[in-house]
């Protein structure tokens, strides 16, 4: 493993920028409430108030302050996408390890489920499953994670079959080591790299997700701040030419791009892809 | 030899129908889940236990899951996805309707993004890490980073806000005419112009670029061949299985796509009908939406699969 400063030195410009951007996000998301001028649902003024008044960003369509519901905002949007992410990777990278060093019927069976499970696009899924469950944060923890489960599994067993076919995990197998073994001192570390560029980019695509379905209406539910859900309680006000509800969007855009930025050459890396630099 | 294309792609097809039948399973699930006490929430708490268990009946809720399942199973197959519980229409009737306005929109901005998306790609991937490809690339990378809503409100503040260029509301159905019907959805129409081409541009860049670091293509360079006739000869061929990868996948992400963007713009779809039939728990509408969705999916990966192979024999032999 490297130091922190190594590791800084490892970045190019892009990657710094973004890398950057996602600390500043990720330090509004943990002193929240420290850093926010109002409390999360405190109504502090009228209806729409412009930019740059009394409130920096103004208001929103019932007179909270728009600046604060930006910073918890950041707290619970990315807690919970970071929380799906999560499952999906550890839901997936295990049943891809499995699938991958069992073979057999085990895969078959394995592959053919996510065959069907990821013909349903995630954001219909979500949308008839969350409808159907609620949405309590643990229920869309689980709905979302479940969701992205099925494409994690698909990169962990090809990452895993690359490694399945090494001569260390064939002299692991004539030791007599078991499955568990095989699959969490053998394939894991060597697996590491390569899921934790996907998982930076999975959580993109996680995160947007969550944005468009609390957009939709079945993401947190009120009072608690998400950027998606700000967006849709705002829209009205594009029409009158208040142009708040977009700095949300603009937040998440932010930190996709962020995200983008610090992970892309890992990705690039893990995605076998040839490059003649 | 049992490897000969058309039983190749007659395996695929067969798949491709499990697949489905798979599908169909999974949402009724979903569906049944859904369900919940869908008589008590419509007639309400004052309703008598007779009335409830009369419109249990009606709906065929009475009735073991697995029964239900297939005697739908057998009227989809026959073209029949059962009424409306909102207002007792045909789900057909109201589906091919959408589906009409929603392939409408991913074809119009389809023929847009395609070539556009394909274009920027491959200049992108000649022109490397020039000026040119750092800000085709640095833009796309907001493009796709960016929800479908925040690109359509922003669009919608530009040409219909600030400037009365284009309607905010996408009424397709009091548009008559070609014209007036592509001038009331010119705003989701470059929505999901804009976001797709960003996708497909990225997709073909990387794809191309891959291509162009091939040891055959060292080789020929290596040889003094024109940079064009390289291109022409060398890389085109072997370019087209991942072009029309990207073409098909994307296709299949804009109608999904659609979904925001029709809501945003109240666009009479597919999108906007499953989120309005998901929030009145409308379940065979629920049911025949998603099966459209998961159908498109199912048929363009499928035909991507198949028209790869066609463009490279190589692809046929690959396990």
């Amino acid at each position: 493993m490297m130091g922190p400063v190594t590791f800084l030195k490892e970045l190019n410009f892009s990657a710094r920028i973004g890398l950057f951007i996602v600390c500043c996000m990720a330090f509004c998301g943990i002193f929240a409430p420290w850093l926010a001028p109002y409390s999360e649902s405190q109504i502090v003024g009228d209806v729409w108030e412009p930019i740059g008044g009394k409130f920096i960003f103004g208001t929103d369509q019932i007179g909270r302050d728009i600046l604060t519901r930006l910073i918890f905002g950041a707290r619970n949007t990315i807690a919970l996408a970071l929380l799906s992410t999560t499952v999906a990777f550890l839901a997936g990278a295990l049943l891809g390890f499995i699938a991958a060093t069992m073979g057999g019927v085990t895969d078959q069976v394995l592959c053919r489920l996510v065959d069907v499970c990821i013909s349903i696009p995630t954001l219909i899924a979500s949308l008839i499953f969350l409808s159907a469950l609620g949405t309590a944060v643990t229920t869309l923890v689980l709905v979302i994670g479940i969701i992205y489960t099925m494409p994690v599994f698909r990169i962990a067993r090809a990452v895993a079959m690359d490694i399945e076919v090494m001569d260390y995990i064939e002299a692991a197998r004539l030791r007599g080591e078991n499955l568990w073994w095989v699959m969490h001192k053998e394939i894991l570390p060597n697996a590491l790299t390569p899921l934790a560029a996907e998982f930076g980019l999975r959580f993109c695509f996680v995160f947007l997700l969550i944005s468009s379905l609390s957009f939709l209406g079945l993401g947190l539910q009120p009072p608690l701040a998400d950027w998606g859900a700000m967006v849709r309680g705002n829209a009205d006000g594009i029409a009158w030419g208040f142009l708040h509800s977009l700095l949300p969007a603009a937040c998440i855009a932010i930190l996709t791009i962020g995200i983008n930025l610090l992970i892309d050459r890992w990705v690039h890396k893990a995605s076998g892809l040839r490059d003649d630099q | 030899m049992n490897n000969t294309l058309p039983i190749i792609i007659l395996k695929r097809l067969t798949m491709g129908l499990f697949i489905l039948f798979g599908v169909s399973i999974l949402i009724t699930v979903g569906v049944e889940a859904l369900a919940g006490d869908v008589c008590s929430a419509v007639l309400g708490q004052a309703a008598s236990p007779e009335t409830v268990a009369a419109c249990q009946a009606q709906l065929g809720l009475n009735q073991p899951v697995y029964v239900r399942y297939l005697d739908w199973l057998f009227n989809v197959v026959q073209g029949d996805f059962g009424t409306s519980l909102a207002n007792k229409r045909e789900v057909s009737e109201l589906l091919s309707k959408r589906m009409g306005n929603t392939f409408y929109l991913a074809t119009a901005a389809a023929i847009f993004a395609v070539p556009l998306g394909i274009f920027l790609g491959v200049v992108a991937a000649l022109y490397r890490n020039s000026a040119l490809d750092h800000a085709i690339s640095s833009s796309t990378l907001a493009a796709i980073s960016s929800p479908e809503f925040f690109v359509g409100y922003i669009l919608m503040a530009i040409f219909a806000v600030s400037n009365n260029w284009f309607p905010a509301i996408s009424d397709v159905e009091s548009a008559a005419g070609f014209w007036s019907r592509l001038y009331v959805s010119a705003l989701p129409i470059m929505t999901l112009t804009l976001v797709t081409v960003a996708h497909m541009m990225r997709m073909t860049r990387a794809s191309i670029v891959n291509l162009l670091a091939s040891p055959y293509i060292e080789m020929a360079k290596l040889k003094g061949m024109k940079p064009s006739r390289i291109i022409i000869k060398h890389a085109l061929p072997n370019a087209w299985a991942p072009i029309i990868q990207v073409v098909v996948l994307n296709l299949g992400y804009m109608v999904v796509g659609c979904v925001v963007i029709e809501v945003v713009f109240v666009y009479p779809g597919l999108g906007a009908l499953t989120v309005e039939s998901v929030m009145l728990r409308d379940l065979p509408i629920v049911q025949g939406t998603a099966m459209v969705f998961a159908t498109v999916y199912v048929v363009l990966f499928l035909v991507a699969d198949i028209l790869s192979m066609l463009a490279n024999p190589r692809l046929r032999y690959r396990k």
